[in-house]
């Protein structure tokens, strides 16, 4: 027999459960309802939401390509070898992390704005980037970056070092054991860390708003898109968010299960190791 | 005629392996516990560790020199490696695994190692005997010129290592390259190499045969390691289903276990009775030899009779009056005298 205070106990546990759901997925819930089938048709069709996916579509595009080109080598570099200084380097690529956006958009000005660090060098070879897409993509690679650079490095110590080792010496070099080898064994987690990198791109706001501006059909992506109509047509609002809102719970599935798919053909038995940062 | 030499020291975080070895085209075993830098010396060989100091050759051709600036990466070193767990690639097929070095022969590797059935099955998929024949195809796909085998028979349940050890001696005979194999298994030693080298915290003890090292240990820990009795002879079936073994000194010595050709006979001397005359007990061997030697061990006595080492209780040595030059018998049953077939 349970005692009285111990299925009290649990429907207390219950209760914080049923609480927090509902806290969660009651604002999702009122979008769509909010919305409603047609709101979400009109909502879609009008040249801002249009605008808005096409340019978040294009940066977030180029980003991820940005993200997955320098941050695969350089989270594979950093998950194989021991340095001194790596643990710092390490920080330093997840600083972005836990920096306010707005920060982080300030500093990308400070940077690389047309009065910033290298502002004279940009222009001298005719480059502006403030306020243009291509400080979207900057704002955009920025926030979103140590996302997938740290699931890339957890993804590549995951695999089993022997694994490696064999490829050498069946006669492989370096460069072909990682695209023969670590890559493939490291699919799954870098799968992931791509799509909670893109997710993060996607909502990102802060750092885009004070670098790139709002600049419908230019740097206005959704995010920003959703702020502005917000004010003057409350359903183009609702409808771009009912989008995201699908958008991103395909992202979470995503990422919930690329690492099972890699781990179920692996026979490696470190795959869910820790960076030493995290 | 390539003979690998290395003379080389790897220091690691707990020991420094400190180890010199030439290897002609003969298997080399090297035995000694977990954490002795057995696999640290295949490692090095392989490219896979960077001594601090040292040089490793095969014939004219320099793998290592550090005197001379010569590192060698592991893909431009032939050897053909067997990790301890196989290290087979998950996401290739064995197939695949077998073709990763770039062979054109898979087909006929896979014919060979009888594994042509599961060309398109994942490492993940087929027993451990299996896998053991397709890390060995894999290793020997770049026609290495040097072989190293780590642990081969570790990862083996106890009925397939049998089968297994069996094969893997054939191919080590036939493929004849200089190999180094690692365990730390005495018997499965003594079973595959030509020579034994004991190492312990990362030096060599003693190297030698497998008689040699038990006849006559330099050290310690070397006939604790060999443990029992090892005994080397020719052997050919006889009736009754009992195995005749001619041993070397021309003792005749009978087992229950089927064996022919060249072999070892291996005794626990715990197993070996001593007596002053021989009994009609059930036991097939006895020996009629002087004692050689009588030497105190605890509570125990070792007692060397001819070829064979015997372990009695003091009581028991004390009662039999046991001497040096006494003349006794020593009997062990046919079913105590287990074969392992010895290389060479």
């Amino acid at each position: 027999m349970r005692s009285a205070s111990q299925s009290a106990f649990s429907a207390l546990l219950v209760l914080a459960v049923a609480v927090a759901v509902a806290f969660l997925t009651l604002p999702i819930v009122a979008i769509f309802w909010q919305v409603g089938l047609d709101g979400l048709a009109d909502g879609l069709a009008s040249d801002v939401a249009r605008d808005a996916f096409r340019v978040t579509l294009k940066t977030n595009a180029i980003s991820m390509a940005l993200i997955l080109g320098v941050g695969t080598p350089a989270a594979y570099f950093l998950a194989t070898r021991r340095f001194p200084g790596r643990a710092l380097v390490i920080t330093i690529l997840e600083l972005p992390l836990v920096l306010p956006p707005a920060v982080a958009g300030l500093g990308l000005l400070a940077a690389f704005g047309r009065l910033g660090l290298l502002g004279e060098e940009l222009e001298a070879l005719g480059l502006t980037i403030g306020f243009t897409q291509a400080a979207v993509v900057f704002a955009v690679t920025f926030v979103a970056s140590p996302f997938y650079v740290r699931q890339a490095i957890t993804a590549f110590e995951g695999v089993d070092r022997t694994m490696l080792d064999a490829s050498r010496t069946l006669g492989a070099g370096p460069a072909r054991t990682f695209w023969r080898v670590a890559l493939p064994l490291a699919a799954g987690g870098l799968g992931a860390g791509a799509a909670v990198a893109f997710a993060r791109g996607l909502g990102e706001f802060g750092a885009t708003i004070m670098f790139a501006g709002s600049l419908q059909g230019v740097t206005q992506t959704v995010s920003l898109a959703v702020y502005q109509e917000f004010d003057v047509d409350l359903n183009t609002a609702l409808a771009i968010s009912a989008v995201l809102v699908i958008a991103s719970g395909g992202l979470l599935l995503a990422v919930k299960a690329l690492p099972l798919w890699t781990s179920s053909r692996s026979t490696s038995r470190s795959l869910f190791a820790r960076s030493a940062s995290t | 005629m390539d003979k690998l030499a290395l003379d080389i020291t790897v220091p690691l975080r707990a020991l420094r392996v400190d180890l010199a070895l030439e290897v002609a085209r003969e298997t080399l075993a090297l035995v000694g516990p977990s954490g002795a830098g057995k696999t640290t010396a295949l490692r090095a060989v392989a490219g896979l560790v960077r001594p601090c100091r040292g040089r490793i050759a095969l014939g004219d051709s320099v793998w290592l020199d550090t005197e001379r600036g010569i590192d060698r990466p592991p893909e431009a070193r032939s050897v053909g490696y067997l990790f301890q767990d196989y290290a087979l690639f998950p996401h290739l097929s064995v197939r695949r695994n077998v073709g990763f070095g770039g062979t054109e022969r898979v087909d006929e590797l896979l014919a060979r190692f009888g594994i042509s059935q599961l060309a398109r099955a994942r490492p993940t998929d087929i027993s451990g005997g299996e896998r053991q024949r397709v890390a060995l195809a894999r290793a020997l796909a770049r026609d290495p010129a040097v072989l190293l085998l780590d642990e081969p028979l570790s990862a083996l349940d106890a009925h397939t290592r049998n089968a297994v050890r069996a094969e893997l001696q054939e191919l080590l005979r036939e493929v004849r390259l200089p190999t180094i194999l690692v365990t730390h298994d005495f018997e499965d030693a003594a079973a595959l190499a030509e020579r034994i080298g004991v190492v312990l915290d990362g030096r060599l003890l003693q190297i030698g045969t497998a008689t040699e090292l038990v006849l006559r240990p330099a050290d310690p820990f070397v006939a604790s390691l060999t443990g029992s009795v090892l005994l080397a002879g020719q052997a050919r079936p006889v009736p009754d289903g009992l195995t005749e073994v001619v041993l070397d000194d021309g003792t005749l010595v009978y087992s229950a276990e089927r064996g022919e050709g060249r072999v070892g006979v291996v005794l626990h001397p715990w197993e070996i009775t001593l007596a002053r005359e021989e009994s009609s007990d059930s036991a097939r061997n006895h020996v009629r030899a002087p004692i050689a030697a009588v030497v105190p061990d605890g509570d125990r006595v070792r007692v060397r009779v001819g070829p064979l080492t015997a372990e009695v209780t003091a009581a028991a040595a004390r009662d039999l009056a046991l001497a040096p030059g006494e003349v006794v018998v020593a009997s062990f049953k046919a079913t105590g005298a287990r074969l392992v077939p010895l290389a060479g």
